[in-house]
């Protein structure tokens, strides 16, 4: 048998992943998700047919959207994340012995479940009883709040499906307002290479920039994301994402990465100057 | 009757199948003559974009599916008639008054009416009587029409033919309509019910009174609204004791002999689909209006406001699926709030006024939508709150009725600045827009607070029409010895 899960990139352009068989096919209330079992990538899940993390790959976005922060200011104390049901974030936070609280809200109760039930390697994040999860709309849980949080990270779906909420700017103004006077928010910031990828990212960055006093961008090599190349945003009060990192102090923690170094995190701001160009004409 | 049925969409079916040679209007051949706009409505829509044929019935003169249609209109609404109108629903107005009050005869209505309805007294030459609204100074805003103003104005022009109602405003808020029938009807005056706001409430459950059950002579329903069907359509109804047939008279007289099959078949299909899923449907909209209610009311500052609103009369009821939001107490105008949506946010709502914005929710809404005007709401006042006194306290200007809108519309005149516009007869309209009521009309003094208003919507961003001069600077005024 000669099975495939294939994803447009674009339009022209597919990414094609053998497979070995699918474990999980259903539409929950917000989206479809599957899983399947493949013989490069191991394990997959996929949202509304957009892959979202492999086996194999996940630990670049993880640690990149976790522990980039966490090295800036590693006083952080409370934590928010919005989405990532699949654990892989909490995963990586739970490597900080400092941090007192993690909400986490979460729109879909099945992609908990459903990681839980077949991605053991992410889903042990929730293994932390710090780790409160809120089943729930991410806007709607930050609306009140003010001052609160250290850290809000955004990993986000694409803008087109039930994640659309999470690239507008009355929520990365929710996020701002949510924030205490040290706080950062990191986003998943969508790829500069293909136009409808690049459209988006310039439309959240611009939207952030207009909202944090410090707006910057940073990037990882994704093998399974359109292109491979993908952005993060660093957004913040006060705090710069190079100027302030705490190297010493965070390799002194001695924690076990697969991707990040302090290195690798101020060499990840230096962009292609495509991607430069792009981010200073929309700030 | 059977509500399943949709005599007009079934006819356009049955024509599809047919395949008919056409050779006759419209020229663009079920949109083959004209592929640019094919690709761009789609070859559905343009296929059933044809003329008035045998099996399609005429509009004009309905004698098969058209009238079927409109039966099936007539029961859904309780109505003893039903039109299908292609003109909007001022087309509907228009025909109201057109068929109730003749030239230099009286209509007693309430300021807060639509442009459509002061526009039709210059056609058909009828006296305005205003009836004084009631206004709240915390909304800023006009009212129902109190029982006693309305009370007066009929003992004070015992001669005047009908009485116009609005309701429910655009804001939401009903009058007592029953009781304004009962005693209009007692001094054998008609009720004509501006309802472009209400199609809903013929469908949905706890709804305010319809003009129909409360036994109003005809009302104009703007489909096109909470309805569903396309822009442009509308039902104009009629009570028991109108003469349709003398109604179908005046709708010809001014109506296209070209009706739009797309129109009309947005009409059949929505009033099947309102007859059979509206308790559903506006439950669910209710919902959607209550808990952005809540949220928004949560803030503090903003006040969107339903029914506590209720005092047994100029507000005899509310409708609770309008979300209507006071701004005042966070010191921007409404129209302010509107601009900043629409700009920063990418939310467009349906208008903003001095002190109020009203975003129209219907069953096509989602909830992560409504998610966003919620949260957008609660940036902007974070972001942009004011202090309120720099807010002009919108105000109710009594008009001074001179002459009749038609007499000083088509009289001589001259034009002067807009300041030297003080003690003059105004000879055309200004309309500040949304939510279009008029605060000058021809016939009508102009006064110093008039100016004054004029002067600050413009500075605040309405968007102002009616006078020649687009852009306000002067206005028509009746020629002749200052009065």
């Amino acid at each position: 048998m000669d099975l495939w899960y294939s994803e447009f990139h674009t339009k022209n352009v597919k990414l094609s992943i053998k497979v070995s068989s699918e474990l999980l096919s259903e539409q929950s209330r917000y989206q479809h998700i599957a899983v399947f079992d493949s013989p490069e990538f191991g394990r997959f899940l996929t949202l509304d047919g957009v892959m979202m993390l492999t086996e194999k790959d996940e630990f670049i976005y993880h640690e990149m959207i976790t522990h980039v922060p966490m090295s800036v200011n590693p006083d952080i104390k409370t934590v928010l994340v919005i989405g990532a049901g699949d654990g892989g974030v909490l995963r990586e936070l739970n490597k900080y012995k400092t941090i007192e609280k993690i909400d986490l809200v979460e729109i879909d109760e099945r992609v908990i479940e459903v990681c839980k039930q077949y991605l053991p390697q992410t889903a042990c994040g929730f293994s932390n009883p710090a780790a409160n999860v809120i089943i729930g709309d991410g806007i709607k849980f930050l609306r009140n709040k003010e001052n609160e949080y250290d850290l809000i990270i955004v990993d986000s779906t694409d803008p087109s499906g039930p994640g659309e909420v999470l690239f507008s700017k009355e929520f990365y103004g929710n996020c701002y307002n949510a924030l205490t006077e040290h706080g950062i928010m990191v986003n998943q910031h969508e790829s500069p290479f293909y136009a409808n990828d690049a459209d988006a990212m310039i439309r959240a960055h611009k939207k952030i920039s207009k909202t944090f006093e410090v707006s910057k961008v940073y990037q990882a090599h994704i093998p399974t994301y359109p292109s491979g190349h993908w952005l993060f945003g660093f957004a913040s009060k006060g705090l710069h994402p190079t100027r302030d990192i705490k190297e010493e102090y965070w390799n002194s923690l001695d924690l076990e990465t697969k991707y990040y170094t302090t290195r690798l995190h101020k060499g990840s701001f230096c962009l292609p100057k495509y991607v430069e160009e792009m981010l200073k004409e929309n700030e | 009757m059977n509500q399943n049925k949709a005599p007009i969409y079934e006819a356009l079916e049955q024509l599809k199948q047919n395949k008919t040679v056409p050779f006759d209007v419209p020229g663009h051949k079920r949109g083959k003559g004209n592929p640019e706009l094919t690709a761009f409505l789609g070859e559905k829509c343009l296929s059933v974009d044809v003329n008035s044929m045998k099996q399609l019935d005429n509009l004009c003169h309905p004698v098969s599916v058209i009238k079927e249609a409109e039966e099936l209109a007539a029961e859904a609404f309780g109505a003893a008639h039903a039109f299908f109108m292609v003109g909007g629903t001022t087309s509907a107005v228009q025909a109201m008054i057109l068929s109730t009050v003749k030239k230099d005869e009286k209509i007693i209505l309430p300021r807060n009416v639509h442009q459509s309805v002061i526009n039709c007294l210059v056609i058909s030459g009828a006296i305005p009587v205003y009836v004084n609204p009631q206004t709240s100074n915390r909304l800023g805003i006009a009212l129902g029409m109190s029982m006693s103003e309305v009370a007066r104005s009929i003992a004070q022009n015992p001669d005047a033919k009908a009485i116009l109602v609005n309701n429910p405003t655009y804001y939401g808020i009903c009058s007592n309509l029953k009781g304004i029938v009962e005693l209009a009807h007692k001094h054998g005056m008609k009720v004509l019910v501006d309802e472009a706001h209400g199609t809903h409430f013929y469908f949905g459950e706890n709804m305010p009174i319809t003009a129909m059950k409360a036994g109003a002579d005809m009302a104009s329903v703007s489909m096109h609204k909470s309805g569903g069907s396309l822009t442009q359509s509308s039902v104009l109804l009629c009570g028991k004791d109108m003469n349709a047939d003398y109604v179908r008279k005046i709708i010809n007289l001014t109506q296209t002999t070209s009706g739009s099959y797309l129109l009309l078949s947005s009409l059949d299909i929505s009033r099947r689909n309102l007859a059979l899923n509206g308790v559903e449907i506006f439950k669910k909209v209710e919902e959607f209006a209550t808990y952005a209610r809540e949220e928004i009311n949560g803030f503090g500052g903003y006040y969107a406001f339903s029914k506590e609103l209720i005092n047994g009369d100029s507000i005899y009821d509310f409708d609770s699926t309008k979300l209507s939001i006071n701004t005042y107490e966070i010191g921007l105008a409404g129209i302010e709030v509107y601009d900043i949506l629409r700009d920063e946010y990418d939310i467009q709502i349906e208008f903003g006024d001095l002190t109020n914005i009203l975003a129209y929710i219907s069953v096509g809404d989602i909830m992560k939508n409504l998610e966003r005007l919620i949260s957008s709401l609660g940036e902007i006042k974070r972001l942009y709150k004011k202090d309120k006194s720099r807010l002009l306290n919108s105000q109710y200007i009594n008009p001074i009725v001179e002459m009749s809108p038609q007499k000083a519309f088509f009289a001589d005149k001259i034009s002067k600045p807009l300041d030297k516009c003080v003690g003059e007869i105004s000879c055309e309209f200004v309309i500040c827009y949304p939510p279009g009521i008029p605060v000058l009309a021809p016939g009508e003094k102009i006064t110093k607070d008039i100016v004054e208003y004029i002067k600050y919507s413009i500075d605040k961003g309405c968007v102002i029409t009616g006078p020649e001069a687009m852009d306000i600077s002067r206005l028509n005024v009746l020629k002749g010895e200052k009065r």
